[in-house]
């Protein structure tokens, strides 16, 4: 028998809402030991940041440029390279559970494989050649509405319960802007949902149900991937007591002054300011509606208590999912992998959501690697760069496969030597966004502590534009040092490096089929 | 509003392929679209998840080989414009074009990629015929 591999995200989530990284809000002592016992990664970046490029460089190890999947609503292609794909070759059962989101969720035609069999209430295609190389799919998103499996699954059982949910889109399908909660703050609802109907309660139960469908000496490959912490916020309401709003501490990214924050903002790219004033919505990715700049302290304070609840029920739900594997005998050779698609803002700089913004707040990530305990791999804290692309590296190494020829990256190190050793120096993220008309391309590369974002020529910038932040003397990347003539070699050795590696862009662009 | 546009240049003559695409009530033999039907004016297309759009023909016109359409009735639909274009490009190739325009602007989106997927269809069926 193999190392058994679980592959948890969670969708939207920072790197300080856990306890084993600082946080002090949600209480995670689920994912705390997996990083007490593991390796948690202090500078583990996207590829990009919103969720349909960034998953789909998990699962082919590549960089967007080379997969093609420039921005939510592009498909990844059907026949795109998938480690799940190499380890089902190995032997592996595999499966996906959660949030796939490597198709488009907008699918009025029925186009797209994922949408499909949750409309015909299959968990495969193909038994044979199964979608993506997952035996089993059994998938959902925020919300029940839409054709995959968790909301037919409320549909068929609590059809009752299913506009306590948020409406995620308004009368005008836009991004729904509508306010809720105690503060109005958008994207937020008080859901009276039950607490075992909700999605992260379904992904762990039926994460159960499939590892329990196993037998005993079966190596498996399962990705569990939770929807939350990703807007809407809207949790059991049952649960709103873990995290009162009115006791929760700004976040340190927050600027209260208002005229500081808005001479931050406007040291940086244009765009920046143009979102926070509502006059450049540059993606689907928030409301476009909503005015960031109308945001107040108490709508902070409610969106982060409502996130901090669901990122503790999202460790209920993973120590439930441990739970039930140690009873089947398979803890001592468990490799378990953490990690989340990207980051939010969750009121830093005053904004909210995500977008062309590629500082800590969206790029920073929980990453936890605990190794099987019967490898005897001793727990680190890692601070070299690592980026998502290396996960279908690091899949293939735990299951003794050889490393696949299409990912371009070497697997994630188990301490900072071995993160020399392996290469590990600087990680890469890109940004492009042409929603009608309303153009953003960055390219950033981070390494020695430093980011450094360059812009291409786009609807609010220039070439030769760009953002640069020092990491260690500027945690929240107040400090825009782009134009700063004393690191101008710094820079310019960065974007040299950030050039020299980034694999060339396949064109032309992959066509965008739907918003998300 | 919302402006798409999707094309394919096809090894064919425009006179065959329009007398194709040309073809309201042939929608279905390219379009991923599961039924079609046709009564004068009027079309109504059937969507694989069940969706119906009920559509006005508003031009057919077999000398510019332009067809354009409008969904109609449909409370979502604040304006839609479909155009199929057929325009010669030598005696045996000639461009197909599909273009949308839309309000709800982020509707246009999932119809064009539709579209792409008709036109490659087109395209395998009358290449080099």
């Amino acid at each position: 028998m193999g190392r058994k591999i679980l592959f948890i995200t969670t969708d939207q989530q920072r790197y300080d809402a856990l306890g084993c990284n600082g946080g002090t809000i949600a209480r995670t002592p689920n994912i705390d030991a997996l990083s007490r016992d593991g390796i948690t990664f202090d500078r583990a970046h996207p590829q990009n940041v919103v969720c349909m490029p960034s998953r789909s460089t998990m699962i082919t190890g590549q960089h967007v440029s080379t997969h093609g999947v420039w921005m939510n609503g592009v498909p990844l292609p059907q026949d795109a390279p998938s480690i799940a794909s190499d380890l089902r070759t190995a032997g592996y059962a595999t499966a996906l559970i959660g949030k796939a989101h490597f198709e488009p969720l907008l699918d009025p035609f029925l186009r797209f494989t994922e949408n499909r069999i949750g409309n015909q209430r299959k968990t495969t295609d193909n038994p044979a050649d199964p979608h993506r190389g997952f035996d089993h799919m059994e998938l959902s998103t925020h919300g029940a509405v839409g054709q995959l499996h968790y909301s037919q699954w409320m549909r068929d059982n609590h059809p009752e319960a299913i506009g306590g949910f948020y409406q995620v889109l308004d009368h005008e399908l836009q991004v729904n802007a509508l306010g809720g909660g105690e503060t109005n703050a958008p994207q937020i609802k008080v859901n009276p949902i039950q607490k075992d109907w909700y999605h992260t309660h379904w992904v762990a139960q039926r994460t159960i149900n499939w590892l329990n469908s196993l037998p005993a000496d079966r190596d498996w490959f399962c990705w569990m991937s939770f929807p939350d912490p990703h807007h809407p916020w809207d949790p059991p309401a049952s649960e709103l007591h873990r995290v009162p709003w009115r006791e929760v501490d700004l976040p340190a990214g927050y600027i209260e002054n208002k005229s500081q924050r808005e001479k931050i903002l406007d040291d940086k790219l244009r765009h920046w300011r143009g979102w926070y004033d509502g006059t450049f919505v540059s993606n689907y990715e928030a409301p476009a509606k909503w005015v960031p700049a109308t945001m107040t302290a108490d709508q902070v304070r409610e969106v982060n208590a409502f996130t901090h609840v669901e990122n503790e029920l999202i460790d209920e739900a993973i120590g439930d999912v441990l739970g039930a594997i140690t009873a089947r005998g398979w803890e001592s050779d468990l490799d378990v992998v953490y990690t989340t698609d990207h980051g939010e803002f969750q009121g830093d700089f005053g904004l909210l959501f995500k977008g062309p913004y590629h500082v800590d707040s969206l790029m920073r990530l929980p990453l936890i690697w605990r190794p099987a305990p019967s490898a005897h791999t001793k727990p680190s804290r890692v601070n070299a760069p690592v980026g998502l692309v290396s996960l279908a590296a690091t899949f293939a190494h735990i299951a003794g496969v050889e490393r696949p020829s299409y990912t371009e990256a070497p697997r994630l190190p188990i301490n900072n030597d071995e993160a020399r050793e392996l290469g590990h120096e600087r990680v890469l993220t890109e940004w492009d966004s042409v929603l009608f008309g309303k153009i953003v391309h960055l390219r950033t590369i981070c390494r020695d502590n430093w980011v450094c974002t360059a812009a291409l020529e786009g609807s609010m910038s220039a070439e030769g534009e760009g953002e640069l932040y020092d990491l260690v003397n500027d945690p929240l990347q107040h400090v825009n040092r782009w134009n700063d003539e004393s690191v101008r070699s710094l820079r310019d050795d960065l974007l040299s490096d950030l050039w020299a590696n980034l694999p060339s862009q396949v064109l032309p662009l992959r066509t965008m089929d739907a918003p998300v | 509003m919302g402006t798409v546009r999707r094309h394919a240049f096809v090894e064919c003559d425009a006179d065959t392929v329009w007398a194709f695409v040309g073809a309201p009530e042939r929608l279905h033999e390219w379009f991923p679209i599961t039924e079609c039907r046709v009564e004068g004016n009027k079309r109504w297309i059937t969507l694989a998840g069940g969706i119906v759009f009920e559509e006005e023909i508003v031009t057919l016109d077999h000398d510019l080989r332009r067809f354009q359409y409008k969904i109609i009735n449909n409370s979502l639909i604040k304006f839609h414009l479909g155009t199929v274009d057929v325009i010669p490009d030598s005696p045996n190739r000639c461009l197909v074009m599909y273009s949308t325009d839309m309000d709800p602007e982020v509707l246009a989106l999932p119809i064009s990629g539709a579209a792409g997927v008709g036109l490659a269809k087109v395209k395998e069926m009358f290449d080099g015929r």
